[in-house]
């Protein structure tokens, strides 16, 4: 296959392979080392074989099991890596879970529980909603239909915190609601089905979003009128800063616009036009939020005495567990991430992974998320309708999108944002979402790499006689 | 737990996690690329590739005059786009008629402003000798310089020109 001519793509081979027993190969391996790890922090923290560890390994092998059984059989050709990918973080992210539950630190905080348990159901009924998805999802242009019920559907979602006696203020950000004793974050929802209004509205709009306008300084300025979709969007989102107060949920979803909007209609000055947007929209809200103002304090001078008794260390304590991990890590279940103190294993958990598994453990696990991203633009890449391709690029360009802000917010490139790590963070509507997020991605791939029906052959090619004039 | 225990099973699981990490860039590697599907690099690439290209092009052209009975031995193997957007495009010929045009459902969608939505197709006759006809286009379809009236035989590496577009075929 690779023997011709190299870095062009090839259209080729009729009955492509579909890589079924490659998925699996790699979902076992997916399996073992989130096992090998589990038993690595037991040794570590008693000594001992962790107890639940064949439960553990078998729930995690059986939710692996039966995803594959169903890509394999309502989705031969998906794309083999996918799943793997997002079960080795999934269970990663049990590992860590289950590891911080450990600390005795983190025990004798008030409200503690253990979550381990909790997130092994969360990510079963993300399995189950990810084989809906297969299930039901026979064919994603299906999804192009609801195009305005999504837009709808988005802005309900989005609202759904702000409304009282539904929506909570958790530390300061409203993104929650609690519905009988459940607490959901509809934010992680409303990704999934605002990229399918984007991708719907994008791709009927692009052309004329794409050729009407003037060329100035190497830019392609579009016309006034056309900046309105942006501009929407962009209000928005800053709504979403000022109400909620979430930077992060209000950058994923400009972002996300951006993203599409440049794929849709390959003009650079639309990437120019976001971020000088993005940029004003977050200083002009700062100014004057004080929850915001604060997180913009806390990411400047995270070691300042004063910010730290007025917000948390959160992040001063986040940055020294990178610092301590090193480069090799000081070795699961060996860290101290627990002083890091409340959300540890969810916004911070890359802490915990900073510090036990140093740089070469999170360059790990961000190539992971990078390959998850590509296969996602890969699929983009490959299908062939262009509702498909927008929405493709919509949902891996939103999986990017956040695990930049919640990497770079740990990490303390900019400001911290509550949002969660995609698998690996505690949290039921993050789990649950990205589950459902990768079966739209495996369901678009599916027919995107299904080798087309052989040409049927053509009666009149036989007849067709040229009369010439 | 010895501390020597503990060190090898760090650095253990970081192996096996890079492990994991370089077997999957190796699944992605032996997955270029096995479906029907246009493919586009990006425009830089397509330039780099296109200049390659007339390097290759260059070297002695492949022999034309083979004609009739011994077009086993010459058969070209695949389609290639050599310029317009599309360059780089590649297609093998495996005995399925190739359509080319605007419509969505062509094998090779031109995206050109001078192409007609079925503006041609390539396929093979009974003896295996690839044919070009004009499906009726606007601004017609051109091999070498001559605008096609008729199907007609495809030489080997002889350019078809729709539009900005010249398609070839190659061994």
């Amino acid at each position: 296959m690779s023997s011709s001519t190299t870095h062009t793509s090839t259209i080729g081979a009729i009955g492509a392979p579909s890589r079924r027993n490659t998925e699996l190969a790699l979902l076992v391996f997916a399996v073992v080392i989130p096992l090998f790890a589990y038993m690595n922090v037991g040794l570590a923290i008693s000594g001992e074989l962790p107890p639940g560890m064949l439960g553990y390994g078998l729930g995690l092998g059986l939710l692996a099991g039966v995803a594959h059984l169903v890509v394999r059989k309502f989705a031969p050709y998906a794309d083999p890596l996918l799943l793997p990918l997002a079960t080795l973080l999934n269970g990663l992210g049990l590992v860590v879970i289950w590891r911080l539950d450990q600390s005795e630190k983190l025990q004798q905080r008030p409200n503690f529980s253990e979550a381990a348990p909790n997130q092994l159901l969360y990510s079963a009924v993300g399995i189950a909603l990810f084989v809906g998805v297969l299930l039901l999802l026979k064919d994603h242009r299906v999804l192009q239909r609801y195009t305005y019920i999504s837009m709808v559907a988005a802005i309900g979602l989005l609202l759904l915190p702000l409304v009282p006696g539904l929506g909570m203020n958790v530390f300061g950000a409203r993104i929650w609601i609690r519905v009988g004793g459940f607490s959901i974050q509809p934010g992680e929802f409303a990704k999934i089905v605002i990229a399918i209004f984007f991708a719907g509205y994008l791709m009927v709009k692009r052309d004329a979003l794409a050729l009407a306008s003037r060329r100035f300084m190497g830019l392609y300025l579009p016309r006034g009128r056309d900046l309105g979709p942006i501009l929407v969007v962009w209000a928005m989102s800053i709504l979403i800063l000022v109400f909620e107060t979430d930077l992060g949920t209000s950058l994923l979803f400009f972002g996300m616009f951006v993203v599409m909007l440049y794929v849709a209609t390959e003009r650079t000055s639309w990437i120019v036009f976001g971020l000088l947007m993005s940029g004003v929209g977050a200083v002009g809200v700062a100014s004057f939020e004080p929850h915001v103002q604060q997180r913009v304090d806390a990411w400047l001078d995270p070691f300042n005495s004063d910010v730290i008794a007025q917000n948390s260390d959160q992040i001063a304590q986040s940055l020294m567990a990178f610092g301590s991990g090193g480069t090799l890590g000081s070795g699961l279940g060996q860290g101290h991430s627990d002083l890091i103190g409340f959300a540890a294993n969810s916004d911070f958990i890359l802490a915990t992974y900073g510090e036990e598994l140093g740089l070469a453990g999170v360059m790990a696990v961000l190539l992971i998320y990078g390959l998850i991203v590509e296969r996602g633009v890969r699929t983009a890449l490959a299908a062939r309708d262009p509702f498909g391709k927008l929405l493709a690029v919509g949902l891996s360009g939103a999986f990017a999108i956040q695990v930049f802000v919640v990497a770079g917010g740990v990490m303390g490139l900019i400001p911290l944002t509550g949002m969660t790590m995609p698998f690996i963070a505690y949290g039921g509507s993050s789990v649950i979402a990205n589950w459902a997020l990768v079966g739209i991605l495996l369901r678009i791939s599916d027919t995107a790499r299904r080798p087309a029906p052989s040409p049927a052959p053509n009666p009149d090619a036989e007849m067709t006689q040229v009369v010439r004039p | 737990m010895s501390e020597l225990t503990l060190t090898v099973m760090r650095l253990g699981f970081l192996a096996v996690l890079w492990l994991f990490v370089i077997v999957a860039v190796q699944v992605i590697r032996s997955d270029l690329f096995g479906t029907r599907v246009t493919q586009r690099g990006s425009r830089r690439e397509g330039g780099r590739q296109q200049a390659a290209r007339q390097q290759q092009q260059t070297a002695p052209p492949p022999q034309r005059q083979q004609s009739g009975g011994r077009q086993r031995r010459g058969a070209p193997t695949k389609l290639v786009v050599s310029e317009g957007t599309l360059t780089g495009t590649t297609v093998a010929l495996q005995g399925q008629t190739i359509t080319l045009g605007r419509a969505h459902d062509s094998t090779i969608v031109l995206d050109d402003d001078y192409a007609s939505s079925r503006h041609a197709r390539i396929y093979p006759d009974r003896d295996g000798q690839w044919i070009v006809e004009d499906l009726g286009s606007t601004n017609g379809t051109y091999l070498d310089r001559t605008r096609l009236t008729t199907p007609t035989p495809v030489p080997l590496g002889a350019p078809i020109r729709i539009g900005k577009t010249v398609i070839e075929l190659r061994k």
